[in-house]
């Protein structure tokens, strides 16, 4: 059966796709915009899409703007960055309810297309730049954004992990930009750059609802209109494996109650690759779920801590685990969790946890395309890897995922980074 | 079985309350792969003073018993439960508030096997004195993490600082020292007590058949035997109308502070369609005043005192309500006297029939996206259910809604005397 119903195709200059459902009472745009991960780059693009979101030229006031998607039946607007392997990403999502459960039928899609294009093409201007206040204000957000990362203790030890184990690598730059960089940023320096990343970027496009293609495709001919599109970057290139020195650890103090223990490894592994599935699997054995070996052995065993859990950063190749301790807990539980991935190199695992752990994640894919945006980035992982691992050929991956594979994973895994934030005492 | 049909939202609920009191709710969803269901227990954090099934006298229990009980049901004398979801597919989770206890699986797969699992382990309580000392030191864990939580620590700060007796004021988890009170005789007294099956709500929204479905729902049930249901009898010390402080600061280890502001309902009795009309109002109210589209959310943000972490939400059940607002900001004090000002010197003669159309045109959105979420359907048209109120009744009230009622609302909710401040500031 074919659950995905996709269609893609080039477009002034924008790869569209249509995903035509019935089972959702809104329709759902997503606007992607890729380029590299760059040191020069990623405080400047981090704040573009949040200018953007402001005004534009139809809608000026931001108050304007924000009571005209009220109007819209409340379509929402959201703007946000992510990392995808050594890729930076900018999404633009709007989400408008489908007319035919209103009382009022006012076609609301192609207001939402309109508006939309109007975000991305149709900024306020002033002079040779974006406007001076907006790009103000929103620098002083960028900052608070940056800097809040500081105040969850969970964000920072992720992040901290990541600076220390990709220290030499793009990798290690958050999404959100650098603090010091904000001041730089001008209206006219962040005008250009994104005049510069209409032309040279990856630019994706993703409808889902219940959506007619012919429709789409009129209002996409209609509304969005590119600059000519010029030396187009591709995708960025993929960092050689870092050389494998002796793991290192780290530990940071502050005035904290509860430890965070990250532990980062190399897998090897990365979502193009054939072994990406058995990648998968292993998670799912070794910290991807309740039943998994570091919540039994952490948790329920030992009761050292109320999450410990692991995750895949698919197109970086990386097995990142997180635990929330006790500060004297830390060598126990750093023991135990190696304990477990040596567990996993010897294959200790039963074909009954196989079979439920592909059954735990088949559940879960299929779940995540219960939901427009989850369906989006399901799909797009395809794009930005350049990978061909549709949903149904994804599921069939994993489940026939062997034993033998499993193991080979777990032989490419090297541990690389412990990290520890530990409280001021002791 | 009823059918219950939304014509304009294309959606039909089937409703039947079983001979033991269990309400089953199934709501078909084609098109979805997921299969969504909780069972949830009208008792949460607050139920801390009530009379056990088959007794006479109140007794008192320690804080967070509800939560550890949600914790423990899990493991039985096989193992643990989600082991047995995970081997179907399945996974599962549980939640405590203030109200309710909600025990929940999703699966795309074995479907009724699961829900037989979600019946079964919930009614089947498994508890031994080490089990019930091995958990203590995980929600002990569980609560450090909250400690080094900033919004959390705001957001419960601030309603202790509203709450002078009421139980609200409790944190969900209890506290280490709270915790270690707990027996396994006194979780038995609480089980008992409330987990009767007509003192819970199974809803179930997924693709199926809904009268297999509901037969083989029954057919669990009438296997099992239940004591015969009771009125269960809880107990509230009386609470002031007024807040129990007026302002708050916590010292925490963060490089931004954060201020929310809290309006404490000042008689929070209603219920049924009056809590509906009343809490989609003050929604509104707060939208008009705080929204992204209004003057005062701009004029915030352009002088610095708001970022995007800046939010409002009310809260209304029987016996406590508020409002909150507030996020991070580099001046709290400042904050919390303008978002007061603003409240105070509201003129709701000022507000023009469009606006107030905007704003419901607006929400009516919202409500249609939430209802792609069987997450959403499921958890709230249980709160609202408990508090003998229609989810699906949200479009016609608010469509219902007029300035009059707005102005009504506005000034009966708006004091002075029902606010409060809580900070978080660095250290």
């Amino acid at each position: 059966m074919k659950l995905v119903d996709e269609r893609t195709y080039t477009l002034n200059g924008i790869n569209v796709h249509t995903i035509p459902t019935n089972k959702f009472k809104t329709n759902t745009i997503v606007l992607k915009v890729k380029a590299p991960l760059s040191e020069e780059d990623v405080t400047v693009r981090a704040i573009l899409p949040y200018v953007l979101q402001n005004a534009t030229e139809s809608h000026p006031q931001p108050s304007q703007f924000r009571a005209y998607l009220d109007e819209l039946y409340g379509a929402s607007l959201a703007v946000d960055l992510s990392k995808k392997g050594e890729d930076h990403i900018i999404s633009i999502r709007l989400e408008i309810a489908n007319e035919k459960f209103l009382k009022d039928s006012t076609p609301l899609l192609e207001k939402g297309i309109e508006l939309l294009s109007e975000v991305l093409l149709k900024p306020v201007t002033e002079g040779n730049g974006f406007k001076s206040a907006t790009v103000d204000k929103e620098k002083r957000a960028l900052k608070q954004r940056i800097q809040s990362v500081y105040d969850d203790k969970m964000r920072y030890a992720s992040q901290r992990l990541i600076e220390e184990m990709c220290a030499a690598e793009p990798y290690r730059l958050s999404a959100n930009g650098e603090k010091e960089k904000v001041d730089a940023i001008t209206s006219e320096s962040l005008y250009s750059y994104y005049q510069n990343m209409l032309k040279t970027n990856d630019i994706h496009l993703y409808f889902v609802g219940d959506i007619k293609e012919e429709e789409v495709d009129e209002y996409v001919k209609k509304y969005f209109v590119l600059p000519d599109q010029d030396n187009k970057v591709t995708s960025s290139i993929t960092q050689p494996n870092k050389e494998m020195k002796e793991p290192n650890e780290v530990i940071e103090r502050q005035d904290i109650k509860q430890g965070k223990l990250n532990i980062g490894y190399r897998t090897n592994v990365t979502f193009k690759d054939d072994l990406y599935y058995a990648l998968q699997v292993f998670n799912g054995i070794f910290g991807g779920f309740s039943h998994s070996k570091l919540f039994i052995n952490v948790r329920e065993k030992e009761s050292l801590a109320y999450y410990a859990a692991s995750r895949v950063e698919s197109h970086k190749g990386l097995l990142l685990v997180m635990s929330g301790i006790d500060f004297s807990n830390y060598e126990k539980a750093v023991t135990i969790i190696n304990q477990q991935i040596e567990a996993m190199k010897q294959g200790e695992y039963t074909e009954g946890e196989i079979s439920q752990t592909k059954a735990v994640i088949k559940n879960q894919i299929l779940e995540t395309i219960d939901t427009a945006r989850g369906l989006i980035e399901v799909l797009y992982n395809n794009e930005v890897s350049e990978a061909d691992k549709p949903i149904e050929a994804f599921l069939e991956g994993v489940e026939n995922v062997t034993k033998e594979e499993i193991q080979e994973v777990a032989q490419m895994i090297e541990l690389d980074t412990t990290y520890f934030l530990t409280g001021k005492e002791a | 079985m009823e059918k219950i049909e939304f014509k304009q939202l294309e959606e039909n609920l089937y409703h039947e309350t079983l001979d033991n009191g269990l309400e089953v709710y199934l709501l078909p969803k084609s098109g979805f792969h997921k299969t969504y269901a909780t069972f949830t227990t009208k008792y949460g954090s607050i139920d801390n003073k009530f009379v056990p099934l088959g007794e006479d006298n109140y007794v008192s229990v320690p804080d967070g018993i509800a939560h550890f009980l949600e914790h423990k049901l899990f493991e039985k004398e096989h193992g643990d439960v989600f082991q047995d979801f995970s081997k179907q597919g399945a996974s599962a989770n549980a939640f405590t508030s203030f109200t309710r206890t909600a025990y929940l699986f999703s699966s795309t797969s074995n479907v009724e096997k699961n829900l037989e699992t979600l019946m079964d382990f919930v009614q089947a309580p498994y508890f031994t004195e080490k089990t019930v000392e091995k958990e203590k030191g995980i929600i002990g864990q569980e609560i450090t993490m909250y400690e080094d939580n900033a919004d959390w620590r705001a957001y419960f700060g601030l309603i202790e600082s509203m709450f002078h007796t009421h139980p609200v004021k409790i944190d969900i988890a209890g506290t280490i020292d709270s915790i270690s009170k707990i027996t396994k005789d006194l979780l038995y007294t609480c089980y008992e007590t409330f987990y009767h099956p007509s003192n819970m709500l199974l809803f179930v929204v997924g693709p199926m058949d809904t009268s297999e479905m509901m037969q083989f729902i029954k057919d669990n049930q009438a296997k099992k035997t239940f004591k015969e249901k009771e009125e269960i009898k809880r107990q509230f010390d009386e609470e002031p109308t007024s807040v129990n402080e007026k302002k708050k600061v916590l010292k925490m280890n963060v490089h931004t502070s954060k201020c929310m502001v809290g309006i404490k309902e000042s008689n929070p009795t209603k219920q049924g369609p009056e809590l509906l009309k009343h809490e989609l109002t003050v929604n509104i109210l707060l939208d008009l005043l705080f929204g992204k589209s209004s003057d005062h959310y701009q004029k915030l943000y352009d002088d610095g005192l708001i970022d995007e972490t800046f939010a409002y939400d009310y809260t209304g059940e029987n016996g406590f309500g508020f409002a909150m607002l507030g996020g991070d900001t580099a001046e709290p004090d400042k904050l919390a006297e303008r978002v007061q000002k603003i409240l105070l010197q509201f003129d709701p003669n000022s507000i023009e029939e469009q606006e107030l159309e905007r704003i419901k045109k607006k929400k009516i959105g919202s409500f249609l996206r939430a209802l792609n979420s069987p997450e959403f359907i499921a958890n709230q048209f249980t709160r609202y259910a408990f508090n003998n109120m229609d989810l699906f009744e949200v479009t016609p009230q608010l469509e219902k809604i007029t300035l009059e009622d707005l102005k009504a609302v506005a000034k009966d909710f708006i004091k002075e005397e029902a606010f409060t401040t809580c900070q978080v500031v660095p250290k």
